[in-house]
């Protein structure tokens, strides 16, 4: 099988620097639903080639925000660009945008080969080879009913269609939600090996963390309605240290050092410093950052942000 | 072909797992140049992580010359780690020797051996990184 990873010459990492278009981007995004702000000037970037994890609790403006980013919904103000080209209604664009919505858009009384009919007279760059050696390597049945597939295989089936479209980004709402641990891994499988092969960008929303390690390399954390960090993962946990120690200690070492989030529970305080420095006193204890302990960290001290400088959210 | 596995609990970061894990092979012979490594598809069809982890490692060891990517073929190892010939190992091993008897005759103990020639080999490798 080729391996478009492994042609291309350029390293898809040096994208942060500017250089390669940003994938998305977003620029004081907003979305109001009558009173409530669903998403309040949301900025971000995701490089080309990434796979951004966005992550926040339930009601936080996750699937608002990728509606906003696949034309389902226009933003209140602020505007979302998909590789340079603002999104609207406009056709050209979204034909290079697939989206998976939550609740799997799969016609119920079609079998599996009249999704993918629907999928290639619907799309111009379809490609019914691929689509159909996906499911064949899945043992899904082009004749079954999508009905009497299981949770699985109805994300399967999504995917395929998704990914068959060919697009520059996929986006994903919540795509393991519902699924058992196997098929969890299955889809997780099936999702990079289509990454591996078509170089394309991927963003997908999810509240497990746990299922993100491994599979995404950049995160966007969105909490009430905003952006809370947004970066490469490992660089993300490579710049920032967990220390637990005495809560009546934390104001000491928070004046010395830079704390990004806090929290405490009854004696002991948990900081997650900024950057190298070393521990005033022998209470207090070092432990790796896991990408869990990050976001939750965050997500708990909603006033604390990790965020790039302005400049490289408008990067070219 | 090396197989990779991983170790979630370790902390250490999954493309430095596959680093280590090709040094690892290449030290004791069971990779060498000329080998291919496996595409990012084969890793990430085996172990379902993100194929740009596996590019970042790949990445890794090209910059310390380990390996290198050839355009539309994949990664290959160009050299090979821990590759002193043998009449080099057999001599600096004799060296070593005269040098712990020479040690011993001083009356320095087995730790103060260990802690001299461990403090002689992180000055050396703190040069050259340096």
């Amino acid at each position: 099988m080729k391996d478009v990873h492994q042609l291309s010459s350029a390293p898809r990492r040096e994208s942060t620097s500017g250089q390669a278009p940003n994938a998305l981007e977003a620029t004081g995004l907003s979305k109001q639903y009558r009173k409530a702000w669903a998403l309040r000037n949301a900025s971000f970037a995701v490089p080309a080639g990434r796979v951004a994890a966005l992550v926040g609790p339930n009601g936080s403006g996750k699937t608002t925000l990728l509606n906003m980013v696949v034309g389902l919904l226009s933003p209140t103000s602020g505007e979302v660009r998909v590789f340079g080209e603002t999104v609207r209604q406009d056709a050209e664009v979204l034909s290079r945008v697939a989206f998976l919505a939550q609740d799997k858009p799969l016609y119920d009384s079609f079998t599996v080969a009249e999704m993918l009919k629907f999928g290639r007279v619907m799309n111009p760059r379809w490609d019914d080879e691929m689509a159909r050696r996906r499911l064949d390597e899945l043992g899904i049945p082009l004749k079954r009913n999508v009905s009497r597939l299981s949770g699985g295989q109805q994300t399967q089936v999504g995917l395929t269609v998704a990914v068959a479209k060919r697009p520059h980004l996929l986006v994903l709402d919540e795509p393991l939600a519902d699924l058992d641990p196997v098929a969890r891994h299955e889809v997780t499988t099936s999702l990079m090996a289509a990454v591996a092969e078509t170089a394309m960008t991927v963003l997908l929303s999810s509240h497990v963390v746990p299922d993100l390690v491994d599979t995404c390399d950049w995160l966007v954390v969105l909490n009430g309605g905003r952006v809370q960090v947004s970066g490469d993962i490992d660089d993300l946990l490579a710049s920032h240290r967990m220390v637990v120690g005495p809560a009546d200690g934390a104001e000491t070492v928070a004046g010395r050092l830079p704390v990004a989030a806090r929290s405490t529970s009854g004696r002991q305080a948990t900081l997650l410093l900024r950057g190298p420095a070393s521990l005033p006193d022998p209470r207090w204890t070092e432990r790796p950052v896991r990408l869990e302990d990050l976001v939750l960290t965050y997500l708990r001290d909603p006033d604390a942000s990790a965020l790039p400088a302005p400049s490289l959210i408008r990067a070219h | 072909m090396i197989v990779f596995y991983l170790d979630r609990g370790s902390g250490v970061s999954t493309y430095l797992q596959l680093v280590h894990q090709v040094k690892h092979a290449l030290r004791l012979g069971l990779l060498r140049p000329g080998d291919q490594l496996p595409t990012a598809k084969e890793v990430v069809t085996q172990l379902a992580i993100n194929p740009n982890t596996v590019l970042k490692a790949y990445r890794e060891l090209e910059r310390d010359g380990l390996a290198e990517g050839r355009p539309g073929q994949g990664t290959f190892i160009r050299r090979s780690l821990g590759e002193a010939s043998a009449s080099d190992r057999a001599r600096l091993s004799e060296e070593l020797s005269a040098w712990v008897n020479a040690a011993r005759r001083a009356r320095l103990d087995q730790e103060d051996i260990e802690a001299l020639f461990a403090s002689a080999l992180n000055a050396s490798f703190r040069r050259e990184t340096a």
